[in-house]
């Protein structure tokens, strides 16, 4: 990048037990924001979403949320919350071009695209909803657990595959994870939000 | 015409009580309603029977208006009665009556004005009953459309937010759910139509028929009401759902189930 502007701020921005929390990720960067369940990340991600209401303002480069279609905006800022949702008989009609889709580098079966939902297990869903996130391209990536539900190769090859897109496309990633070994693996920068508020986790290492 | 003596009525209430009687032994537990329910019939109707009397002998827009509003603020509050999840606030109950508004009373206008052409066009005998049959099967199709759109949202709010999420715009996260609550609003008029005549011989015309009229001059009123009521019904619905599932989100097109209230 050749400014030093970050890709995504979020200023004083408040839920109801959450903040005001303030702090910004720069364009490849990823943040891991951990803490006891119930503080609030996921309420945190949903407000950087622009899925739930909020006060204080998210910028993405440069822009406030609120000069940003809502729609474009979810397109850009793309959350993967903790279930995932399939709305028509197969997963790949959820894909607008399903031809390309990296589905063997997460370990998804050939032939997962045009298998019935129902018949997914919970992790198959998991990985897949993670592709059709990706598929959009998005500038953030907001992930809530993204790999709750994994057996340990195949959280390594998400955990590759969510890398591999921050590092080729720039994108920020948000990522909320109670695993310290992975927030090691993959986090640049690690925050805990507890009793509402972010604090660094750097000082005080264990 | 064979004019109905009270004695005749009292035979009609004692089978009723029989029923009663019947369902009570079986433990049915649904007597007292039943009761209740054809005592509300008996005096409801004798009450607008004098209502519609008096109006039939005082014909003045003024009352004829006052009672369609009448009419319309009682089936407003149906609507509203009967749903399992409504919209909080004033909208719980405006979304029905105004859809009602709109669909019921231009429809009954309409068919005043341009197809009756009485003089004067608000002459009770055809208005009120015109709009009595209409606002009953709108309402109908505007609560059970009402009813389906939120208490799908409620259910699928999950699809709703991924569909969200992904970047699609509100009206297409919600557009499977207001294709299915248009619907099932519209399917009770278009089984009557389908059904009419074959299956059932529908009240309006079997009353004329009772009181004297040819019957193909009845089947043609009959054919004219069911035009209207599926008129009225559709823009109804189509005016409810479409305000109802704007309503679902807010002006940054975010899921807003804590609109909606729970029926206690």
């Amino acid at each position: 990048m050749e400014n030093n502007q970050p890709l995504l701020q979020v200023r004083d921005l408040r839920r109801p037990m959450l903040g005001p929390l303030s702090f910004e990720v720069h364009a490849g960067e990823c943040v891991c924001i951990s803490g006891p369940s119930g503080t609030g990340k996921s309420q945190l991600l949903r407000a950087i979403a622009d899925l739930d209401p909020h006060e204080g303002e998210v910028w993405l480069e440069g822009e406030p949320a609120r000069s940003i279609k809502p729609h474009r905006w979810r397109n850009r800022v793309g959350l993967l919350p903790p279930e995932s949702h399939w709305w028509l008989p197969t997963p790949g009609g959820h894909f607008a071009d399903e031809v390309n889709l990296p589905a063997g580098e997460l370990g998804l079966a050939d032939d997962i695209m045009d298998t019935p939902v129902e018949r997914l297990s919970s992790g198959e869903k998991q990985r897949l909803a993670l592709l059709r996130l990706l598929a959009n391209r998005p500038r953030v990536l907001l992930l809530d657990e993204p790999t709750a539900n994994l057996d340990p190769a195949n959280t390594a090859r998400a955990e590759a595959m969510i890398t591999r897109f921050r590092e080729s496309t720039g994108a920020a990633v948000i990522w909320i994870s109670h695993d310290p070994d992975q927030v090691a693996r993959v986090g640049c920068r690690a925050l805990r939000l507890a009793d509402g508020r972010l604090t660094s986790v750097e000082g005080e290492a264990a | 015409m064979i004019l109905l003596s009270n004695t005749d009525l009292v035979i009609a209430a004692s089978l009723v009580v029989l029923l009663a009687l019947l369902s009570l032994r079986l433990q049915a537990g649904i007597s007292g309603q039943l009761l209740i329910a054809a005592l509300r019939t008996a005096v409801q109707l004798t009450l607008i029977g004098l209502v519609l009397k008096t109006l039939f002998a005082n014909v003045h827009l003024g009352w004829v208006s006052l009672l369609a509003l009448l009419m319309l603020l009682i089936a407003g509050r149906e609507v509203m009665a009967r749903q399992e999840r409504r919209f909080a606030g004033l909208w719980g109950y405006s979304i029905g009556t105004v859809s009602m508004f709109l669909s019921s009373f231009t429809v009954t206008v309409f068919a005043l004005v341009v197809i009756l052409g009485d003089s004067p066009w608000y002459a009770p005998q055809y208005a009120i009953p015109l709009l009595g049959m209409l606002l009953g099967n709108t309402m109908s199709g505007i609560a059970i459309a009402l009813d389906r759109l939120t208490q799908s949202a409620w259910q699928q709010r999950g699809v709703i937010e991924a569909r969200l999420i992904l970047g699609e715009q509100a009206s297409d996260a919600i557009a499977d759910l207001r294709r299915q609550a248009i619907r099932s609003g519209l399917i009770p008029i278009i089984n009557a139509m389908a059904a009419a005549g074959i299956v059932s011989l529908p009240g309006m015309m079997t009353g004329q028929i009772l009181a004297g009229a040819p019957p193909v001059e009845a089947v043609k009123y009959q054919i004219l009401i069911m035009f209207l009521i599926a008129v009225g019904t559709g823009l109804g619905t189509l005016a409810a759902v479409v305000i109802g599932s704007r309503r679902l989100f807010d002006d940054r097109q975010r899921l807003c189930l804590d609109r909606l209230r729970a029926k206690s």
